[in-house]
């Protein structure tokens, strides 16, 4: 089947989301729609998938115009989709998952169970999946569950796959798996629209390749294309993918952790017997896919977690069992995974937000009140001096991009004087000009003498940054190998081997 | 790099100690109370009440060797929990059942001391007191189930048991009276669920003003309409009380279980039909979809918000029947406040029994049972203040929810407004 998208709008209020855009998927075809965060691919995709209404434009299956009121409306015309995150519900077995919606039933309304189970068995097998169709989805791991999603919408005989960034979960080797699923789907004869920021995939894969910045096309691009044309058709400009540094300035031990076990509140281990040590002027990356331990990590290391043994020190001082206050006032400084979440406050200003975690005392607090002209001050200069793009320093955080919200947090964090620098992904979801800066700050953090711990799991910006890299996989450090280990090794680690000669 | 290991993950035990402490306490207090405050010679308990086909002879208890042998056992059972927590397992629900059941026949036989206690009547009263609780945690499940937090049990209880009344009264059929006290609960839902799925206002302060507004509605027009005419608005007739043949004969649960109203029989048949719709149809299937994950159930074509607004209808709907249960079923008028708490202790009862209808049936049971204790020991003239006895049903419920249930997970979803962009 042959889907047809023309001039789609879609706008949220002042912001255009997408602005005219058509692009034409044909069967036994990957199209890849490439762009960076924000520029307006998944909204495209929600538009095609019923979830939101398009201002303007149409959409064509076969050249038959299609009116599509809900995401049931286009599963019914044989569109499916692979959404980013999984819509699967994790306390329902698989076959339960893949039913829900066209539930078949057999005398007295029960639900058949038995045909769903088999269904799941049938699509598994054409496409060589071991799937148990009565495991819970939430106890299995985020590649299955996404072969789950496959299912979903292959048991709905979809002609038009819709992936949505389906690789952002994935190890290397999971991704490697599901480049080959979608090439069999595209030799049977499915169209698939893949949606990815990763522009190694891309080349991959893609039969034909669409780039969208800022809501609207802005090329299409051949399969043969390298990846800084990519890279600058996505940007609108030149850009560098690789990070400028100079060789690490190694000083003494600075964090040295040993041991750490940290449990859930199940009895789980989910850092499991972790040690490792990163020297004054040096950048250790946390490499793995998430979900590994990483962020019990950084929050053990935080005093955010409980449930904590084993030993962290800083020069020399431990930091196991101490309040998080304690710690920010050793010296730690802490860019959190979640900026939304855990790093700002939205409805607070950009000057709250530079000051949040310095509430206890002078400058900014004297005798419990606000001290608000050195708040203003300070504001304005960090603000400048990382580049914070907006209306003023009492914008509210929650207006900003995300890559602005993110320098926040970094100037909060480094404002400070700091013994120690943690980064838990710190550049996820943002754009490419701000990645850049934030990579650029790190280097310089790392090159005035402090140890800096970066937690990531894009592989690209922890072959770029790191000095030396540990690979986690669940709960414990795999190895620690220098920057320059092949991908491919990095990989493998990632998926828990542990390669011969790397010491563990 | 052609060997290749595997690091192995492990699990770490964390040992609850929250059972053996809580037994080792109930079993000191059974030997501070049932040994050494023990005052009377033995305690009558009768099994059979006189117009049952078979009589049970009536059990002798004496006091002093009941609370020695209910001591002795208890603390065996506290050690056998120490040894259990030590190890790292949890107690067995088996052995908190038994050890609630024997400090309960301690606690009867001290409190009963040298009179008598009606075995059966003791737990008809329990059923009684529970059918409300049981209805109201039936709405609370399928509410909350599809994602809607229900406060509103309360008020829909409330508006059941005053429009039933009057329905009831005018019309002169019970028949009519229930199905006015459904509509009622319903029209209740209708406000909870447009505010919380239209508006998306919070669904706690929706729940919790309802409940004020119900309250005064009925109070107010109690005052100033029912209780001027009582004989022409709020006088119902009561069903009456049918024996089932045969099962009405078994010792004990007879009279207890098969003995009762129609809304009583109503109740086992809605009990067993939500807890199969819930997990075995179609219906339960979107429903709980829905209360875990609204937006997976939106892109496989179900709409959310109308799977919602309609079950909170019908978890309103079946409040209501609770509601009816007051009036046109144990006490036969309506009164100013009458559900006192009921629809709370019914929202305890939907977290004690994790969202499931049968062990929600039971919770509510349970609460049910020790409120009637209070009842049953005020009237034979136990040495228990009375003061305490009354804060009785409300102790159990927080010792319940706190500690036993422990860390239980509810719908993902409840209290979430959904939106799409």
């Amino acid at each position: 089947m042959k889907l047809e998208l023309r001039n789609i709008t879609k706008r949220f209020g002042q912001l255009t989301a997408n602005d005219h855009i058509s692009l034409v998927a044909k069967p036994g075809k990957i199209h890849a729609l490439v762009g960076e965060n924000g520029a307006g691919k998944s909204t495209l995709m929600n538009v095609l998938f019923g979830l939101y209404q398009a201002d303007e434009g149409e959409i064509l299956l076969d050249d038959v115009v299609q009116q599509f009121s809900g995401p049931g409306d286009a599963m019914a015309a044989g569109i499916g989709m692979v959404h980013q995150h999984f819509m699967l519900i994790p306390v329902f077995t698989v076959a339960e998952n893949v039913m829900l919606g066209h539930e078949q039933t057999t005398r007295g309304g029960r639900l058949d169970i038995e045909a769903a189970r088999q269904l799941v068995l049938d699509v598994s097998s054409r496409f060589g999946f071991d799937i148990d169709p009565d495991a819970l989805v939430g106890d299995l791991p985020v590649g299955v569950q996404q072969r789950v999603e496959i299912i979903k919408a292959l048991a709905r005989d979809a002609q038009v796959l819709i992936f949505d960034e389906p690789t952002a979960v994935l190890t290397p080797q999971e991704t490697d798996e599901l480049m080959v699923i979608m090439k069999q789907l595209r030799d049977s004869g499915t169209a698939i629209i893949f949606i990815t920021h990763k522009l190694r995939e891309v080349r991959e894969v893609a039969d034909e390749i669409t780039v969208i910045r800022l809501g609207k096309v802005v090329g299409e691009a051949s399969p043969t294309a390298t990846n800084t044309e990519l890279a600058e058709m996505m940007v609108g400009r030149a850009v560098q993918l690789k990070v400028d540094k100079g060789p690490a300035k190694l000083g003494a031990d600075a964090l040295v952790v040993e041991s750490l076990t940290v449990l859930d509140p199940t009895g789980m281990a989910v850092v499991n017997d972790v040690s490792f040590t990163i020297r004054a002027g040096e950048i250790v990356c946390i490499a793995g896919v998430q979900g590994n331990g990483q962020t019990e990590l950084t929050e053990a290391i935080m005093g955010l977690a409980h449930h904590v043994s084993g030993s962290i020190s800083l020069d020399g001082e431990s930091l196991v069992g101490k309040s998080v206050r304690h710690i920010l006032d050793a010296g730690v400084g802490f860019v959190p995974e979640d900026r939304t979440e855990d790093g700002l406050v939205g409805s607070f200003t950009i000057a709250e937000n530079l000051m949040l975690d310095r509430s206890h005392g002078a400058p900014f607090v004297r005798a419990g009140a606000l001290q608000l002209k050195t708040l203003t001050e300070f504001a304005t200069e960090t603000s400048k001096e990382f580049d914070v793009r907006s209306q003023g320093i009492t914008s509210k955080a929650s207006q900003l991009s995300g890559g602005n919200q993110q320098k926040i947090v970094l100037a909060r964090e480094l404002s400070r004087d700091l013994k120690l620098f943690v980064a838990a992904q710190p550049t996820r979801g943002i754009d490419v000009g701000s990645i850049e800066f934030v990579h650029k700050r790190i280097v310089q953090t790392r090159d005035s003498g402090i140890p800096v711990l970066v937690v990531s799991s894009e592989l690209d910006e922890v072959v770029a940054l790191a000095d030396r890299i540990a690979v986690m996989y669940r709960g414990r450090i795999v190895g620690i190998v220098p920057a320059d280990t092949p991908r491919a090794v990095l990989g493998l680690m990632m998926a828990g081997e542990v390669p011969a000669g790397v010491a563990a | 790099m052609s060997q290749t290991t595997t690091p192995v993950t492990s699990t770490v035990v964390l040992k609850s100690w929250k059972a053996p402490i809580a037994f080792g306490i109930f079993t000191v207090v059974s030997f501070v109370i049932f040994i050494l405050l023990n005052t009377g010679a033995s305690t009558n308990f009768r099994l059979s009440t006189e117009s049952d086909f078979i009589q049970l002879p009536a059990i002798d208890l004496p006091a002093l060797g009941t609370g020695i042998f209910v001591t002795a056992l208890l603390f065996a059972m506290t050690v056998l929990s120490f040894f259990f927590s030590n190890k790292g397992k949890s107690s067995p629900i088996w052995m908190i059942s038994a050890f609630g059941f024997f400090f309960m026949v301690g606690f009867l036989t001290w409190a009963g001391a040298d009179g008598s206690i009606l075995i059966p009547g003791l737990l008809l009263g329990t059923v009684g007191l529970s059918i409300p609780l049981i209805f109201g945690a039936l709405g609370g499940i399928i509410s909350e189930r599809v994602g809607v937090i229900n406060i509103a049990i309360e008020g829909q209880l409330l508006a059941g048991a005053f429009v039933s009344a009057m329905v009831a009264t005018l019309t002169g059929s019970p028949y009519l009276g229930l199905v006015s006290a459904m509509v009622a609960g319903m029209l209740v839902s209708f406000v909870l669920a447009t505010f919380s799925v239209k508006y998306l206002v919070d669904q706690v302060i929706v729940g919790v003003v309802l409940n004020v507004l119900v309250l005064g509605l009925t109070s107010f027009l109690y005052s100033q309409v029912l209780s001027k005419n009582t004989a022409v608005l709020n006088s119902p007739p009561r069903f009456d009380r049918i024996d089932i043949p045969v099962l009405s004969q078994i010792p004990i649960i007879g009279p207890v279980l098969f003995r009762q109203t129609l809304i009583v029989y109503l109740m086992y048949i809605i009990v067993a039909v939500v807890a199969y719709a819930l997990f075995k149809t179609k219906w339960g299937l979107r429903l709980r979809s829905v209360g875990e994950h609204p937006m997976a159930a939106d892109t496989v074509g179900i709409n959310v918000a109308a799977t919602r607004f309609w079950n909170v209808a019908l978890a309103g709907a079946i409040a209501g029947i609770g509601g009816a249960y007051f009036t046109l079923g144990s006490v036969g008028a309506f009164q100013k406040e009458m559900t006192a708490g009921a629809g709370f202790i019914a929202l305890a009862a939907v977290i004690f029994g994790r969202w499931d209808p049968i062990r929600a049936t039971l919770a509510a049971l349970l609460f049910g049972f020790a409120s009637n204790l209070q009842n049953v020991l005020s009237i034979i003239g136990s040495p228990v203040p009375s003061e305490f006895m009354l804060m009785l049903p409300y102790v159990v419920t927080i010792f319940a929810v706190a500690g036993f249930v422990g860390r239980v997970r509810g719908p993902a979803a409840a209290g979430k407004p959904y939106t799409k962009s």
